[in-house]
């Protein structure tokens, strides 16, 4: 057991390393120059931007480069930004908590009704809770979430005037008022990726069960006389839940991804719209912190979903 | 074993009618394996509407911009954000411009990204799928670890990355060779969707060379003296195909919303050119005033990402090689 931990940590570090060199990479075959603000400025000439360009350390060897911004990376200096003058790090503590509300409420609210959708139509399969939950978990999975977001917001903000449209971010929670106000506003983002999300884990919740009800142990305790909801919840359950929770655990870099989209849709300051204001905006040191941040969670969730795998299924333990 | 020699004694040639005649039971036409497919494929009502909705729209899309001759391109400032009309059946956007001409462009463009993407993907899976499940050992070894870094990247942040970086450079180097200034983002984008995608295709198709290359059929052609690349593409592959052919249309569908995301970000084709995408990026702050803009592309997406969806399931039901009808 311990082995097999070890062992699946093991391989999460040489991952992230190799991933931070491709996205090193990548930024650094990019042509286009960092500096290229400064560069078309007329009134720095050339001997200044030397200057500047050897105390960025733009002028040495790209495996030097690479070398100190991992080790600085892991010392905890993320860098500075461009455009914003301000370190890297200091714009994601700024916008981290925006982005973890959303991304983890509409998680939440997705597995909560996710879950018992599946079940329920796994056990009562093709009745028309059944049909309904399928064809929801299909036209869920189909729609993209800029669209469902802007339907929401056509008919939320702008026929029915119970949403507000844009996120207001210097909302600070003081009292019930300012709270009804930040659970308003956080609606639409959040419902948008949660039935993304709901749809996805419903139909893997469904085939999971339906692929467990068949088998043999199912009759044996139905045999013993165990009455149906005992044979659903502590036998069938918690066999087809081990899929599922792997498949929870792997989709939290999905979440933070759709979170992007939804970010832009919504005008939520998180770290989605960071991304995409960076890469517009060639703030290099903040694409690169951030790319890396995303690479981090998915190794980091899949090593999660690696290893919860192996807690809850004994086979793989072994194999 | 029909002309066994008691009959054969007897003069009677067994050919259909007579066989027909001998049992008293008429013969129905045969059964291929993909006749079963296709039978079973169409007892399922939804995939068979989506396969008519999927090619109703690539039709549409081919021969619609040639039928509807009112252009996407004409700006009319006079009657910019109407709603629909007879004139514009899905109205007009902020410039004039006829959305119904648009969104028959941009149809062409998503799907011909989300089928040249899925060639990419399926093509890269295929390869190294094969190459993994039938070499094993070492060489498995190293492709897996190698799949496990593509699984590892974030997509979403590197397409955008990989697109916003590399679309200029890319434009102006095709653009010296003679190629339109389309052509490079095209290239790029199917190549980046393609490149970050391959990865579930690989899974499946080593999985399935794996149990595979096992079989008498395998042993027996290797006797033969059949060379290793022609046993794997011409006697495993073809028995590899359903997979395949559900992962290659499922992966159509995400092709074209992940070009739709890349265009709504405002990264993908330039500015003019009216993928889906790019129409909803560019009608979404007219959203309050005229929201045909925005919902007649939306829709478009949303009912081909369904079909493909649909139809996909379809074929993954018909397709199974356990179902016995």
């Amino acid at each position: 057991m311990t082995q097999y931990l070890i062992r699946r940590m093991l391989i999460a570090i040489p991952t992230l390393l190799i991933i931070s060199a491709v996205i090193y990479a990548i930024l650094a075959l990019a042509p286009g120059d960092p500096l290229s603000g400064i560069t078309t400025n007329p009134s720095i000439t050339p001997a200044m931007r030397e200057t500047i360009r050897h105390s960025l350390g733009l002028d040495r060897p790209w495996y030097v480069r690479y070398f100190i911004w991992i080790t600085s990376l892991a010392k905890g200096d993320w860098g500075f930004s461009l455009a914003a003058k301000v370190p890297v790090a200091e714009l994601i503590r700024q916008r981290l908590p925006q982005t973890l509300w959303v991304v983890g409420l509409a998680y939440l609210i997705a597995i909560t009704i996710a879950i018992p959708v599946g079940i329920i139509s796994a056990v009562k399969q093709y009745s028309l809770f059944d049909q309904a939950a399928t064809t929801f978990a299909f036209v869920g999975q189909s729609v993209p979430t800029f669209f469902t977001g802007l339907l929401m917001i056509l008919l939320f903000s702008v026929k029915l005037h119970w949403f507000p449209s844009i996120y207001k971010s210097t909302l600070q929670v003081t009292d019930w008022t300012s709270f009804g106000q930040q659970v308003q506003q956080m609606i639409m983002p959040v419902a948008v990726l949660a039935l993304f999300q709901a749809a996805a884990i419903a139909r893997f919740m469904r085939s999971s069960m339906l692929d467990n009800l068949p088998l043999d142990y199912v009759r044996t305790a139905r045999a013993k006389g165990l009455a149906e909801q005992v044979v659903l919840v502590r036998h069938v359950l918690t066999n087809s839940m081990i899929p599922i929770v792997t498949l929870i655990a792997l989709g939290i870099p999905g979440i933070f991804a759709g979170a992007i989209i939804t970010e832009q849709i919504f005008r939520v300051n998180g770290l989605g719209e960071l991304l995409i204001r960076s890469i517009q905006s060639s703030d290099t040191p903040v694409v690169m912190t951030l790319t890396f941040i995303f690479a981090c969670l998915v190794v980091f969730f899949n090593m999660v979903a690696d290893i919860l795998y192996g807690v809850l299924d004994p086979r793989i333990r072994y194999s | 074993m029909a002309k066994a020699s008691p009959i054969a004694e007897t003069g009677i040639s067994l050919d259909a009618p007579a066989l027909e005649a001998l049992s008293g039971a008429a013969l129905g036409p045969p059964r291929t394996l993909w006749g079963d497919a296709w039978r079973r494929f169409r007892k399922h009502k939804l995939a068979m509407i989506g396969s008519i909705l999927l090619i109703f729209f690539i039709l549409t899309a081919l021969v619609g911009p040639i039928v509807y001759t009112t252009s996407p391109a004409k700006l009319n400032f006079k009657i910019k954000m109407q709603g629909p009309s007879l004139q514009h059946p899905f109205g007009v956007d902020d410039s004039g411009r006829d959305i119904l001409a648009r969104v028959l462009f941009g149809g062409r463009i998503s799907l011909s990204v989300g089928m040249v993407a899925m060639a990419i993907l399926i093509g890269v899976g295929t390869l190294v799928g094969a190459v993994a499940g039938f070499f094993g050992g070492m060489i498995d070894n190293v492709l897996m670890r190698i799949t496990d870094m593509f699984l590892a990247l974030p997509q979403l942040p590197l397409l955008l990355l990989l697109t916003y970086l590399f679309r200029d450079p890319l434009n102006k180097f095709l653009e010296q060779l003679g190629l339109g200034p389309q052509t490079g983002i095209f290239i790029l984008i199917v190549g980046v969707i393609g490149i970050l995608n391959w990865m579930g295709t690989a899974r499946i198709v080593r999985a399935s060379f794996l149990s595979l290359k096992q079989k008498e059929f395998v042993e027996a052609a290797t006797c033969l003296g059949v060379s290793r690349g022609s046993i794997m593409f011409r006697h495993i592959l073809p028995n590899v195909l359903s997979p395949i052919i559900v992962s290659a249309t499922l992966a159509v569908g995400e092709a074209i919303i992940l070009e739709s995301v890349l265009s709504f970000l405002g990264l993908g084709f330039p500015p003019n050119t009216p993928t889906w995408g790019r129409l909803l990026f560019d009608g979404q702050e007219f959203l309050p005033l005229a929201p045909h803009i925005v919902i007649w592309p939306g829709l478009m997406i949303f009912l081909t990402v369904l079909s493909i969806n649909y139809m996909g399931d379809g074929l993954r039901d018909a397709l199974d090689p356990r179902s016995r009808l």
